[in-house]
């Protein structure tokens, strides 16, 4: 069964979708990805899509589910290169994407990903001062 | 023995070539700033060789037939041409009429000392020619018709610039109503560029879109959430009081957008989001 | 009035099907010139309407015309199938609507990305939905 490698990077994993995915190739991806958020512990999914022509709305929920459960493991998804016809399609379909973070491209995709999560550890910084305020 | 009209044309072919250029070329209207006597000469002789060419005694009346093709072709092929040219319609019309000038008084000569026979192939000679100057106007106003379409293909293009008015920002200012066709012809040029480019931020300026109804509210909503799936923003700039007015009274949603009054301040927005600072230098003298 | 100017038919049965019939109706919007947001369109419409009918129909036959209509060519697809067929079809046309585990949205978003849209269905019999889309329309 063929599969879509899917590669990591610190703390994210990179996914390069370069062939347009039928249902079954589309399905284990959701799978593994997931799998593999949960094994490393992965802070970010990065799914670059610029090769991809057509994104219907099977697929489009495929992202969608990704991005969901990548996010109750604690990790955020950003989709990558979406062509401008891939995106005009979408909207027209009436699949705007909720809740998935987008970028023109990986290099952007990266900073976003970096910059949410330091928000976040920020968040978890100020946390830890304050208990510390508590505990002293 | 009755006299037969298309091997008596046939006959007579060069006889009618030479009247017809020199009723053309009589003509006041003569368009010799448009088309050369040689070029005229040879349309008129490829016109009228094909025409009495596919003469024949029956087909006199049916235009249907398939032996007219090639004459209609010709025809056909002449006055897309001067259309193109920019011909008048008079002027493209005269060059069938003064062919039927020529062609009857032709008969007049030939047929002597029978008023009635000539009557009878006057009229034959008539009706087709009036056949054939109804293709001349068909497939002139055709011609015509494709050049308003060339020009409105063009005015679509010329019409939607992208600017990069920074390294990053884009900015398309719109001018002229918003239709469907165009802003599918904005929104993927936007689109485009962006991907070119790699901005991270579009500002889209109607300050020259004289009205936005419901549904060029829908088209710059359909634009904004298409730049979003790719990685962008999208501000709409250029709102004027009124417009501001039109979109509460037809409530139209427009909360999901960020809209400025002017482009001056969706850039200065743009900085902020870009984190880029504008300041002004001050010059100490040496 | 839109005259047909070539016709294909291509069955689909199985998953790879739909890859190859997304190629075929690809082929032929490229050859008429069809600009490539609307062939975005038109194979995501394809896409959307196959996938109905292998869901609910175990498959069926897409038939892919090349049409034209004055000056303006355009791409006609039919997808017949033999299924339990749509017993509420205004229902099925509305957005957010699916009897299926979908998003339900595939008809009426469908609609929306192409000029023409049909819809024939009788319970029991099957569905047959035809799309047309113009190479820039």
């Amino acid at each position: 069964m063929d599969k879509i490698p899917i590669l990591r990077m610190g703390a994210f994993l990179l996914v390069t979708i370069q062939v347009d995915l039928y249902d079954r190739l589309a399905l284990n991806l959701e799978a593994d990805l997931v799998q593999m958020v949960n094994k490393t512990n992965a802070k970010g999914v990065l799914i670059d899509i610029s090769a991809v022509s057509i994104v219907d709305s099977f697929m489009g929920r495929i992202i969608g589910n990704i991005a969901s459960m990548s996010k109750i493991l604690d990790a955020e998804t950003v989709v990558v290169g979406m062509q401008p016809a891939v995106a005009i399609t979408l909207i027209e379909l009436g699949l705007p994407l909720k809740g998935v973070h987008t970028a023109l491209d990986m290099e952007k995709g990266m900073n976003l990903l970096r910059s949410m999560i330091d928000v976040d550890d920020e968040n978890e910084d100020l946390e830890s001062e304050e208990n510390d305020f508590i505990t002293e | 023995m009755t006299l037969n009209t298309h091997t008596l044309l046939q006959k007579k072919k060069k006889t009618i070539l030479e009247l017809w250029m020199k009723n053309q070329l009589a003509d006041e209207g003569l368009r010799e700033d448009l088309i050369s006597n040689e070029e005229l000469r040879s349309q008129s002789e490829e016109l009228i060789t094909a025409l009495v060419g596919n003469l024949s005694g029956d087909n006199f009346s049916n235009l249907e037939s398939d032996e007219w093709s090639p004459v209609i072709e010709i025809l056909g092929g002449i006055a897309i041409t001067r259309a193109r040219q920019g011909f008048s319609p008079r002027e493209t019309g005269n060059f069938v009429f003064s062919l039927k000038d020529a062609i009857l008084d032709v008969l007049q000569q030939e047929i002597t000392n029978d008023p009635a026979t000539l009557f009878v192939e006057s009229q034959k000679v008539n009706k087709l020619m009036d056949s054939l100057s109804v293709v001349t106007f068909e497939t002139f106003i055709k011609g015509r018709e494709e050049v308003i379409l060339r020009q409105t293909d063009e005015i679509t293009e010329i019409s939607t610039p992208v600017i990069r008015v920074w390294e990053g920002i884009l900015a398309l200012p719109i001018i002229g109503t918003l239709d469907s066709a165009r802003t599918q012809i904005v929104m993927e040029n936007l689109l485009q560029e962006i991907v070119e480019t790699g901005s991270s931020i579009a500002i889209l300026d109607i300050s020259g879109v004289p009205a936005v109804d419901s549904l060029v509210a829908q088209h710059l909503i359909k634009t904004v959430s298409a730049t979003r799936l790719m990685g962008a923003e999208c501000i709409i700039s250029g709102i004027r009081p009124e417009i501001a007015q039109t979109v509460v009274h037809l409530g139209i949603d427009l909360s999901n957008i960020i809209t400025k009054a002017t482009l001056a301040s969706a850039l200065a927005y743009s900085f902020k989001v870009m984190r880029l600072e504008v300041k002004k230098v001050t010059v100490t003298k040496l | 009035m839109i005259l047909s100017l070539s016709k294909d038919t291509v069955q689909v049965l199985k998953e790879t099907d739909v890859v190859f019939l997304r190629n075929r109706v690809k082929e032929v919007a490229v050859k008429i010139k069809m600009g490539l947001v609307n062939q975005t369109r038109l194979l995501t419409a394809a896409s959307e309407l196959v996938r109905n009918m292998m869901r609910y129909a175990n498959g069926g036959v897409c038939m892919i015309e090349v049409v034209s209509s004055g000056r303006m060519n355009g791409v006609r697809l039919t997808f017949s199938d033999s299924g339990p067929g749509i017993p509420d079809i205004a229902a099925a046309m509305r957005d957010g609507f699916s009897t299926g585990r979908s998003l339900g949205l595939g008809l009426p978003g469908t609609k929306r990305l192409v000029n023409e849209f049909d819809i024939k269905s009788k319970v029991g019999e099957g569905t047959v939905v035809t799309i047309l889309k113009w190479a820039n329309g």
